[in-house]
């Protein structure tokens, strides 16, 4: 995928609504092809993102690159880009055919070959013979399945995706990320898929672009984005993490929890305070003798596939899923091997997550804002 | 974002310059009449002049009052039981209140004369019995029924509208803790239907209390409301001036009277329960 | 049925006859053989028929016709474009300033709106030394002038309903924005345009007071004549008339209630039969 030319590039984009600044100097490289995932919390500017790039906003600073030419000026109707909005925005008072060739129709095509097109489309979002449906009268499924169709009718260069998922239920959302991605292979177009839910980003991505405040926190492949964190904040909204305070005293030796371990990771300065990430399905679960470090068990939760495990240690609560069983009280010991200690350099966010002491499944929902105030991006 | 303020420069500016050359120049040239005289310069002597008519702007707003409360009292159990009734008789009824206030007020008003007049279809009808003639024309009573008749329909609209949308559920929870039927009605229907009293309240209110043709019709010159005294300065006095001092006085009158019910019904009016 | 529904009945039937008995009464009397409006006797169809060689009451029915289609579509179009600023108004004071004076000419008394426009009419005359300013010009100005905040008000609601998503869904499939907003945006507020038109325009036929001020004798509508005619002892060509405005709008009406009644009956069925499927 890196291979493939450049198809959008974001130049230092800033963009302010009035006193608050939505984005903060963005710079993106997008290859053809590529299925790129903007991920954050709401208000870290995705959205803003996405529609600066359809042409629906200008930067207040900085250029839009499409294949080497600025399209700063071009407005939205003139882009080769097209949008999937998130409330589909079907047209009401057009059927599903009609909705389809709507683009198609602005494009002058001869009627036969709308009609071929709209059928490919049809069937390629497996909705055969709806045509002359109601788009009011469809389900949420459907009707995303439409708007899918309408904007790939147009074969734009780029898709545009903005929390396309985000009004269907669980068990729908899961097949249709399925089914996006195979279209997406299938055509081999450029998606940029905005969302905040992780696990989508995780299971669709080429590339992951994790944003926060405005800026971009990391841009990486699923896995690295996930195992190799640049940030407290990274690893904090990407899976659940142990965040740790820490020196760095020498290449590949760390000190935390008051203790000193091996770990793979160099090139920082003598003594630099560092943060430690330590993912909880990582640790293994000893005998408090065999153990790096031990403490005491605070609560014990069954999961289904692990059992979710609290342990305190130097008053700082580490979370650990294991597959071994635990009671509330025991002393544990903890083993962690030194290439799963991932060290990152000091941020702004440090400090701010990574401690479970006042966890719980229902509080983190609710302090969660890309639950309570969703769509607010 | 500069090219989509400068559309709404385009869609707002006609818009925007109209109702100030067209709404609100025109008030401040009542202002400006108000306080000159006929050449023009700047007098007192017109809001001096205007105590005379204390007691005219005292009767119309005491018309305007009855009238209004007896709209209201006929109307409201008219707008409750027709939203209780079958879905095509109300789809007919409120056809037929719509139908006269598309129709020439000045014919409809007129043709009271004919039933009230002492030559009038009740009177000859007394007369078969021997009563009468009773003089009903030209009376305070014919001035307010005149009202009451031209203005019902602006009061048993929007009542209707906002008894009609009520959601049902509610009164069946009211009934289901415990509300009677008159209590569900004075305790939920009433306090829900405030927005509408007070739209009907301000469509009554304002024509009545500045009328002139009603009175001049059926109440034959005998009763000179506020309206009529601004009507003869217009056209038959041609003091502009004066005329323009009762204008403004009637219009902050007003103003006080609907800032008063907003106050206690406490409801945005924006004119659009009507439809 | 059951007793209190009965009476409920009643009750409403009443109102009717109080709000229809005075019409009854001017047909009845159209038909009247003599001159009187208090005294029927025999029946004749002469005062339609003087109602239809009468020059006057003819050109003031001309006049009015004229000058309700002229300012309706000027104020719906002027009020589309209007709503559509209003409802993407960014800065929320100007928004409710200009709300403001759109809600001033409904609330204020027609009495007083009408000599408002009169006294800006007769001022801007005497400033261009121009005598009989008031004609068809300052009515319709007047007319447009009422009519708008009823436009305005009844595009408002049906724009806020509109998804803007659908505005730029259109722009991004290759729309220019004033072509994505008649292909896409115009056919969601098309009912609130029609119903502010038609309000505009029966607001502008009825009117007799705004134009009872800002009309001048070069032309006269039919209330303006009404209110002459009945200023000396009406005859019963007047009630004719009357009887005919009533006929024609109550037609109106049951077309329009039919129409509707169609429409839903449509609807319903569309869904009904999807549901099948």
């Amino acid at each position: 995928m890196k291979n493939n030319p450049v198809i959008i590039d974001l130049q230092n984009i800033s963009v302010s609504f009035g006193q608050q600044k939505v984005l903060d100097n963005i710079n993106l490289q997008i290859h053809d092809g590529e299925f790129v995932t903007l991920l954050g919390p709401s208000g870290c500017g995705k959205t803003t993102t996405l529609r600066i790039i359809a042409g629906f906003l200008i930067p207040d600073e900085g250029n839009v690159i499409f294949e080497g030419k600025n399209i700063n000026g071009v407005p939205a109707y003139k882009r080769q880009v097209n949008t999937i909005f998130q409330r589909y925005a079907l047209f009401p008072h057009l059927n599903v055919y009609e909705n389809i060739a709507f683009g198609l129709r602005l494009k002058k095509m001869k009627e036969k070959d709308i009609q071929n097109k709209v059928k490919e489309m049809l069937e390629l979002v497996n909705l055969k013979g709806f045509g002359p449906r109601d788009v009011n009268l469809l389900s949420g499924g459907q009707q995303q399945r439409v708007a899918i169709a309408r904007a790939l009718a147009v074969e734009p260069r780029v898709v545009l995706l903005d929390e396309p998922l985000g009004a269907l239920d669980l068990k729908l959302r899961k097949d249709m990320q399925v089914e996006l991605k195979n279209i997406q292979q299938k055509l081999g177009i450029t998606f940029i898929y905005v969302t905040h839910d992780q696990e989508e980003a995780l299971s669709m991505s080429d590339t992951i672009v994790v944003m926060n405040e405005g800026k971009i926190q990391h841009i990486g492949t699923p896995t690295d984005v996930y195992n190799e964190p640049h940030n407290a904040f990274v690893a904090d909204f990407i899976g659940e993490s142990n965040i740790l305070d820490g020196v760095m005293h020498e290449d590949f030796y760390v000190e935390f929890s008051g203790m000193r371990f091996q770990c793979v990771d160099r090139g920082f300065m003598k003594d630099e305070p560092v943060d430690v990430v330590i993912r909880p399905e990582d640790i293994d679960v000893v005998r408090p003798e065999k153990g790096m470090l031990k403490g005491k068990v605070t609560s014990v939760t069954f999961k289904g596939v692990h059992y979710e495990i609290i342990v305190d240690i130097d008053n700082f609560k580490w979370m650990i899923q294991t597959t071994q069983k635990a009671e509330v009280n025991d002393i544990i010991g903890l083993d962690i091997k030194p290439d799963e200690m991932h060290i990152m350099k000091k941020s702004k966010y440090s400090g701010l997550y990574g401690d479970y002491s006042s966890f719980s499944d229902e509080f983190d929902e609710l302090s969660d804002p890309t639950i309570t105030a969703e769509g607010e991006d | 974002m500069k090219k989509s303020s400068f559309v709404q420069t385009v869609l707002n500016s006609p818009y925007i310059i109209w109702s100030a050359i067209f709404v609100i120049v025109p008030l401040l040239m009542v202002i400006y009449y108000a306080f000159t005289n006929e050449s023009g310069d700047f007098s007192l002597n017109n809001i001096i002049e205007i105590k005379d008519y204390a007691s005219t702007f005292l009767l119309s707003v005491g018309y305007g009052a009855v009238a209004t409360f007896i709209c209201l009292i006929l109307a409201y159990p008219f707008a409750y039981f027709l939203s209780h009734s079958g879905a095509s008789f109300q789809r007919m009824s409120i056809m037929l209140v719509m139908l006269p206030m598309w129709m020439s007020f000045l014919i409809r008003t007129y043709s009271w004369m004919t039933i009230l007049g002492d030559s009038g279809l009740i009177n000859r009808f007394l007369g078969l019995f021997s009563i009468g003639p009773a003089a009903m024309l030209n009376t305070p009573q014919a001035v307010i029924l005149g009202m009451v008749y031209n203005f019902l329909p602006y009061m048993i609209l929007p009542l209707y509208t906002v008894i009609s949308k009520m959601d049902g559920s509610l009164i069946e929870a009211a009934q289901d803790l415990g509300c009677g039927k008159l209590q569900t009605l004075k305790k939920v229907v009433l306090p829900l239907s405030v927005p509408g009293i007070a739209s009907g309240v301000t469509m009554v209110f304002v024509p009545s209390v500045s009328t002139f043709y009603i009175t001049q019709k059926l109440g034959g010159g005998q009763i000179t409301l506020i309206g009529d005294v601004i009507e003869g300065q217009f056209q038959t006095a041609y003091n502009y001036n004066l005329g323009a001092a009762l204008s403004l006085v009637l219009m902050v009158m007003i103003l006080i009277c609907l800032g008063v019910l907003g106050y206690f019904t406490d409801d945005k009016d924006d004119g659009g329960v009507l439809m | 049925m059951t007793k209190n529904s009965k009476l409920s009945k009643i009750y409403i039937i009443l109102i009717f006859i109080f709000l229809y008995a005075p019409m009854a009464v001017t047909m009845v009397y159209s038909f009247n053989g003599t001159e009187s409006t208090y005294v029927m006797s025999g029946l004749s169809t002469q005062w339609y028929l003087k109602l239809f060689h009468d020059n006057a009451t003819m050109n003031a029915l001309k006049n009015t016709i004229i000058l309700a289609v002229v300012s309706a579509a000027i104020s719906t179009v002027f009020g589309t474009m209007a709503a559509v600023g209003i409802n993407n108004m960014r800065n929320k004071y100007l928004k409710s300033a200009v709300m403001t004076t759109t809600n001033i000419p409904m609330m204020n008394p027609e009495i007083v709106t009408g000599i408002s426009m009169m006294l800006l009419f007769v001022f801007a005359g005497a400033l261009l030394h121009k005598k009989d300013v008031l004609g068809f010009t300052t009515l319709l100005i007047a007319h447009i002038t009422f009519e708008l905040p009823y436009v305005i008000l009844s595009i408002l609601p049906k724009l806020k309903q509109t998804d803007i998503c659908i505005y730029e869904a259109a722009q991004d499939l290759g729309c220019h924005p004033l072509k994505a907003f008649f292909k896409v945006v115009f056919p969601e507020i098309r009912p609130g345009i029609v119903s502010g038109a038609i309000m505009a325009f029966t607001l502008s036929l009825d009117d007799f007071i705004i134009s009872y001020f800002t009309n001048g004798p070069s032309f006269q509508t039919l209330p303006i004549h009404i209110f002459s005619m009945t200023k000396k002892r009406v005859k019963p060509d007047m009630y004719a008339l009357s009887t005919i405005i009533f006929v024609i709008i109550f037609i109106l009406l049951i077309l329009m209630n039919i129409a509707q009644v169609k429409s839903e009956k449509n609807k319903k069925k569309k869904k009904s039969g999807e549901m099948d499927l």
